[in-house]
């Protein structure tokens, strides 16, 4: 790639924008995916007996269990968000910034 | 399998949720007995091997450059890659180690489920489009980008090749435990087997063969799975909570199967083992180079977003699949349990729980089909392991360093099969090397080296402008020898495998990532701050063209070498 491309480019706010929106969204998710995972081996290391505590009376299933659970569609769920979004919003943006390049 | 120690379990829980699972029945079972041949089995896996030949002819006649030979012409959709990927992943080792966890302590099966699946938000938001806009065959060419290209390249194919080592060997040798047990077949025949199919794979079909041989496995698993699953909810009218009552019932741990227990220790090993799992994974070289067989940044998306989906739903069933286990198979000591007496094990081992699950629900037929799809899976990570070694050797080592990149694409080529034949007869001999050898510890190392070594360098190669050869490179160094080391020193090599006496480890926690890792990090941004020689200053003027192409994809490599 020549440096006059590299040039226009980094001249280019949308460019910028690109980066600063794809980069935060990326930062922001994995910041929810660490507390999300996190969270729940803190809690297991220091809140066993909580994890362990029945979903209502008389039944068998524990809180930890759902929960568990949900870490696991959360997971699967935040990766999908960002999927979605850099292949439709950001993408847009970048075929723009290619588009004002190759004029 | 429930009198087992605490001790035992965490060391061993470790091995068997990775893709050597089966390794464990090595170490834990060494009295594994060989089982009476089941043709059933064999007959499923003859009719997998048919097929799987047929594709690799037909994917031979499609490789012909060194570019399809590696990243199949990167003509592979995010969709399909997302299923090879998930393949490369759910090892047999996760669906039988995770269900056999599951099985034996409940609750704590599902922690490790978890503790797989994290890594792959960590490659959707950092790597996947960067890797893809920036290399080409392995991701040495994303961490040599702008670098020098001798020592970037060297380090980046050991690192690759450390790890391909450790985890082929927890692999050859959990092929060969678990087929002894499903198939009734000899250890080293199942070895000889494994090794010979795998080098026929990637020799004659490249890139293009192994993620089809992938691809038909991961739909296999997940049928298989989703049979199980379905299978036992439906016994209980859907109700996840008549389910668990009856397990809690009949289980002899009772009601501590619905909480937390010895698994996770301390919150150090805790945090540490999280880590090597959730960065690690962004390091495994035969993982990393899936995103060179599509097309786009796009497509690279598409793939993880699908990897992700498919893997986290495969672990909710494996969770599922044990509790139905517990079950359906403790209530009937005579059938399923050593000698009838459930004290001393499920017959074949405590990797055997969807396997007999699977004997218990669909009778010999599906039995005969979930074997035939374990072998088949451990078959073709095996291969895709191969074809990452070979890959980090012909194109890293070969091209780049030893012919300064005039390597022509035949010559490459060339060097890559006599790389693929050289590994596959290093498996098997591995393989049988280590048959008596508790090798539980490695598939850990090898996530432990791929998150403190392989990580470090690409994450700080790709996104911080000041990094330059010296840093990256004595960075990973400082994170591949620590982590080897701090391995070595804790208890489940220092004690379990070298002997010494308990309490001798001198490193007290299970996984060395959160040490090993940081000190690559710190090492790589120390060096490249004080290194200010002329290499430096250039590295760093090249780092905006490096950034505009991975954040637009401008001038990346195209889907094809053609």
């Amino acid at each position: 790639m020549n440096e006059d491309i590299v040039a226009r480019i980094e001249a280019n706010p949308k460019y910028h924008e690109l980066v600063s929106k794809r980069n935060g969204f990326g930062i922001f998710l994995s910041i929810l995916m660490i507390i999300n995972y996190y969270g729940y081996i803190l809690l297991i290391a220091f809140n066993k007996e909580w994890l362990g505590t029945k979903l209502g009376a008389g039944m068998t299933t524990s809180i930890g269990i759902p929960l568990g659970l949900a870490v696991i569609v959360i997971t699967i769920v935040l990766t999908n968000v960002y999927v979605r979004r850099a292949n439709t919003e950001f993408d847009e943006l970048n075929a723009e910034i290619i588009r004002e390049v190759n004029k | 399998m429930i009198s087992k120690s605490t001790r035992q379990l965490i060391g061993l829980a470790l091995g068997l949720a990775a893709a050597g699972g089966a390794l464990a029945a090595g170490a834990d079972l060494g009295t594994t007995q060989k089982q009476a041949t089941n043709w059933v089995a064999i007959a499923m896996f003859a009719i997998f091997v048919a097929i799987t030949l047929g594709i690799t002819k037909w994917a031979a006649a499609r490789t012909k450059t060194a570019a399809d030979f590696y990243t199949a012409g990167g003509g592979i959709t995010g969709f399909q890659n997302g299923l090879a990927i998930a393949g490369d992943y759910m090892s047999a080792a996760s669906f039988l180690g995770i269900s056999g966890l599951v099985f034996a302590n409940g609750f704590d099966g599902l922690i490790f489920s978890i503790g797989w699946l994290v890594g792959w938000p960590v490659i959707t938001f950092l790597m996947a489009e960067r890797l893809r806009n920036l290399g080409k065959f392995t991701f040495a060419d994303v961490a040599a980008y702008r670098f020098a290209q001798v020592p970037m390249r060297t380090f980046a194919a050991t690192g690759s090749l450390v790890v391909v080592a450790f985890y082929m060997i927890a692999q050859m040798v959990g092929a060969g435990q678990l087929i002894k047990v499903l198939f009734g077949l000899d250890y080293t025949v199942a070895v000889v087997i494994v090794g010979v199919l795998m080098m026929c794979y990637v020799l004659f079909g490249g890139m293009t063969a192994t993620t089809w041989v992938q691809i038909i496995k991961a739909c296999l698993l997940l049928f298989g799975a989703t049979f199980l699953a379905l299978s036992v909810l439906w016994q209980f009218g859907f109700s996840p909570e008549a389910l668990f009552t009856k397990a809690v019932e009949v289980h002899t741990k009772h009601d501590a199967i619905m909480a937390p227990g010895a698994l996770i220790k301390d919150p150090v090993s805790a945090i540490s083992v999280g880590m090597a799992l959730m960065f690690g994974t962004a390091g495994l070289p035969h993982i990393l180079m899936r995103f060179f067989t599509v097309p786009s940044a796009k497509e690279a998306r598409k793939s993880v977003g699908w990897a992700t989906t498919w893997i986290g739903y495969f672990y909710i069933l494996t969770f599922i699949i044990g509790f139905g286990a517990i079950v359906n198979l403790v209530p009937h000591p005579d059938l399923y349990f050593v000698d009838g007496e459930i004290a001393k094990g499920l017959r074949g081992g405590g990797n055997m729980p969807a396997i007999l699950l699977s004997e218990a629900l669909g009778g010999n037929i599906f039995l005969g089909f979930i074997s035939a799809v374990a072998f088949a899976t451990i078959l073709a990570v095996v291969a895709g392991l191969t074809l990452s070694g070979a890959s980090a050797v012909s194109h890293d080592l070969y091209a780049t360093v030893f012919k300064h990149g005039n390597a022509d694409s035949a010559s490459e080529l060339r060097v890559s099969k006599i790389t693929t034949v050289c590994l596959g007869i290093f498996a098997v001999f591995l393989g049988i090397a280590f048959e008596k050898e508790n090798v539980a510890y490695m598939v850990m190392l090898a996530f432990a080296v791929a998150c403190s070594a392989n990580f470090p360098i690409l994450f700080m190669a790709v996104l911080w402008k000041d990094c330059t050869t010296k840093g990256a490179v004595a960075g990973g160094i400082v994170g591949l020898v620590s982590s080897v080391a701090l391995t070595i020193m804790s208890a489940s090599v220092w004690e379990a495998v070298m002997k010494n006496p308990k309490g001798s480890a001198w490193f007290p926690y299970s996984s060395p990532a959160l040490f090993s890792m940081t000190a690559a990090f710190i090492v790589i941004y120390v060096v490249s701050k004080l290194d200010n020689s002329a290499q430096a200053k250039l590295e760093r003027s090249l780092y905006p063209a490096q950034k505009v192409r991975s954040e637009t994809g401008l001038g990346a490599a195209v889907a094809s070498g053609h």
